[in-house]
């Protein structure tokens, strides 16, 4: 297929449908409002169905119920929407049914903005709702790389039977980029032999997170724990660019990470080894990236929308090797050049 | 002859079986189930007219029905 | 001799967790009547909700998904629009249909979602240990209104029945009671309806059915049945408040 232009957010409704997607659930919130728009036009086309829910508490459980029926779905929301959805999808993960969330993230908290952010790195990669899960989370850096991690996305939801959410910001939503809609490597995928189809012939299924027994539930957590560092073995995606004789590594994700890699150049320029470390799973987090990193780094650098979430993760990769510094923004700003320049230029000692 | 069935470990002893027999044939049992309830049971079979009203009535579907 | 009466296929060989004499297991014995007469066991998706009836997936032997606190409508709204074929029930209780669940249980009706609705409604909320629920009756004592139910303080009961009749993709909706036989016979006919209904594809049904709660109200199973028809009828007149030949 040709490349097209499109907007972020429509782009997430194609590449679902690309991907398969026939059911979508959601309630209107800026800043992703064009993904509903998008497959009200386009699900009916293709057979499937859009439905507008009178919440997001209802839309995740409508998402729940298609899930647990066998079918590809997906809702999309932004921030304040997202917290409300937590309530289902704590059950999803619980009952371990699989679907791709995609949360365009705006300021908080609460009611917050609706300018960019990455306020909900804690809520996304640290479980959300009660209990303990993990939502499988991609962090898409361009429209292209948002298209090809939701094509992807559906495919890892069956084969984990898990939550898989795409983590963008109002940026990445809002804005036009060359698109072309590649196919994706196919995973190996069970059969949905779980699902709620009618019994035809087979014992009943049920799709359930009740487990009043604590022994057997304390077994189910291990078993959804066993899940998780499957992800964490298989699954770390992340970037390294310029890195390889670096003494300042930045790590960034999201559209930060694009003007980071700016900064990168810039330094450079001026004589600072600087690298930039992009993590694109964000939750299994790319510790091993970390690993790979040479002995000339001399320090840390994190970037992001928020007040500092995702440098708790760098420090616990970097687990004490290097002091790592951090920069941002927070509430709907979006960090210039010339301040993360700064800040390295004052951690690697000043000017040169 | 219509008859009654009563599965004992299904039993709760809640007597609203007993409450509805039209002939009045139904008691509570001395003896308890695995449950620990007194159960239901017939001491006048051959009185059962077979009408169902204890089975419509029971909430344990304890009772299978003959006529 | 033949067998006039049994077990229905529909409903799994596990024993209920009900107290002695509550009738959830009747009406769980008049749904699963209901899958079992129209012949739609092996294509029915059942949604359990929170409260007493939350272990509901395990006693229907039919496909079933738990949901969570009053969103069963929403759940079986995803399950039927991906199985628009198959016959899709919730069964919910007060707290969880009337409480927490008010809007998805509105929203499912007005759209006129194809689904069946057993709203059972005891005036109290059972599992928690006897609180007051929205559709507990001025006056009746419970765990949260010790001092009986004071309207000036959180207002009145809600009747569910005549509150979705209002709706026009409620199709077929009805209130019935299960506290005698002649009662228990009439509630089964309604909810047979409800489902024929949904296999009609006319819309949204509901049977909302008068319960008890032995337990919590703190009655003997007979006198608890007696109360249902002394003081919920009152409050709750049973009949059929809309339906499909009324709609058209």
């Amino acid at each position: 297929m040709a490349k097209q232009l499109m907007k972020g957010n429509e782009a997430i409704g194609e590449a679902a449908i690309q991907a398969g997607c026939r059911y979508f659930f959601g309630y209107p919130i800026t800043p992703q409002n064009e993904v509903p728009e998008y497959m009200s036009r386009r699900l009916p086309e293709v057979g499937g169905v859009f439905l507008q829910a009178e919440s997001e508490v209802a839309a995740i459980n409508m998402v729940y119920g298609a899930a647990g029926a066998g079918a590809r779905v997906m809702t999309s929301s932004s921030s304040p929407g997202i917290s409300l959805k937590q309530e289902g999808i704590s059950y999803i993960a619980g009952s371990e049914l699989p679907c791709v969330i995609i949360n365009i993230i705006r300021g908080g908290p609460g009611l917050g903005g609706i300018q960019p952010a990455q306020s909900d790195y804690f809520q996304a990669t640290k479980g959300g709702g009660h209990g303990d899960y993990n939502l499988f989370v991609f962090a898409p850096a361009s429209v292209q790389e948002m298209v090809d991690l939701i094509m992807e996305s559906f495919d890892i939801a069956d084969y984990y039977r898990n939550p898989v959410m795409i983590m963008g910001d109002g940026t990445l939503g809002q804005m036009m980029e060359p698109v072309e809609f590649k196919a994706i490597k196919k995973r190996d995928l069970p059969p949905k032999d779980w699902a709620t189809t009618g019994c035809v012939g087979r014992e009943h299924n049920i799709i359930n997170s009740l487990a009043l027994v604590a022994e057997n539930l304390e077994k189910h957590n291990w078993k959804l724990q066993e899940k998780y560092k499957q992800m964490k073995e298989n699954e770390q995606r992340w970037e390294l660019y310029k890195t390889e004789d670096a003494e300042l590594v930045m790590v960034a994700y999201g559209t930060t990470a694009r003007i980071v890699k700016s900064v990168v150049n810039k330094l450079r320029e001026q004589g600072i080894k600087a690298g930039l470390l992009r993590p694109i799973t964000i939750f299994p987090y790319p510790e091993k990236a970390f690993a790979l990193l040479p002995d000339s780094v001399k320090a840390f650098l994190t970037v992001e929308m928020s007040a500092g979430q995702m440098v708790q993760d760098v420090r616990l990769a970097v687990n004490g090797k290097r002091p790592v510094h951090f920069c941002g923004r927070t509430g709907g700003i979006i960090p210039t050049p010339a301040e993360i320049t700064k800040v390295a230029m004052e951690i690697m000692g000043g000017e040169r | 002859m219509p008859k009654v069935e009563f599965d004992r470990e299904r039993c709760k002893g809640c007597e609203l079986c007993i409450s509805v027999c039209p002939t009045k044939i139904i008691i509570l049992d001395e003896k308890i189930n695995k449950k620990g309830y007194k159960v239901a049971t017939v001491h006048e079979m051959d009185k059962c007219i077979g009408c169902a009203t204890c089975a419509r009535i029971c909430p344990d579907t304890v009772i299978k029905v003959y006529k | 001799m033949k067998v006039v009466f049994e077990r229905p296929s529909a409903l799994s060989d596990k024993q209920t967790h009900y107290c002695p004499g509550c009738t959830h297991g009747i009406i769980h014995r008049l749904v699963a009547e209901a899958i079992d007469e129209l012949d739609v066991r092996e294509k029915t998706i059942g949604v359990a909700s929170v409260g007493c009836s939350v272990l509901a997936y395990e006693y229907f032997n039919c496909d079933m998904q738990q949901a969570a606190h009053g969103r069963a409508p929403a759940v079986a709204t995803g399950i039927k629009r991906v199985h628009p074929d198959k016959v899709v029930f919730t069964y919910q209780g007060d707290g969880d249909l009337a409480s927490i669940g008010m809007a998805e249980i509105v929203h499912a009706a007005a759209r006129g979602e194809k689904i069946t609705t057993i709203f059972v409604n005891n005036t109290i909320y059972g599992m928690t240990g006897g609180q007051m629920a929205p559709t507990s009756l001025v006056g009746q004592k419970t765990t949260t209104s010790p001092y009986g139910r004071n309207p000036e303080h959180c207002g009145y009961p809600i009747r569910i029945a005549e509150l979705l009749s209002t709706l026009q993709g409620a199709v077929s909706v009805a209130r019935v009671s299960v506290h005698d036989v002649p009662n228990i016979i009439k509630a089964k006919k309604a909810i047979k309806k409800a489902f024929e209904v949904q296999l009609s594809g006319a819309g949204f049904s509901i049977v909302e059915v008068l319960s008890t709660c032995p337990t919590n109200w703190g009655k003997p199973p007979l006198e608890a049945l007696n109360w249902l028809k002394e003081n919920m009828i009152p409050y709750y007149p049973l009949g059929e408040y809309r339906t499909p030949e009324e709609v058209k």
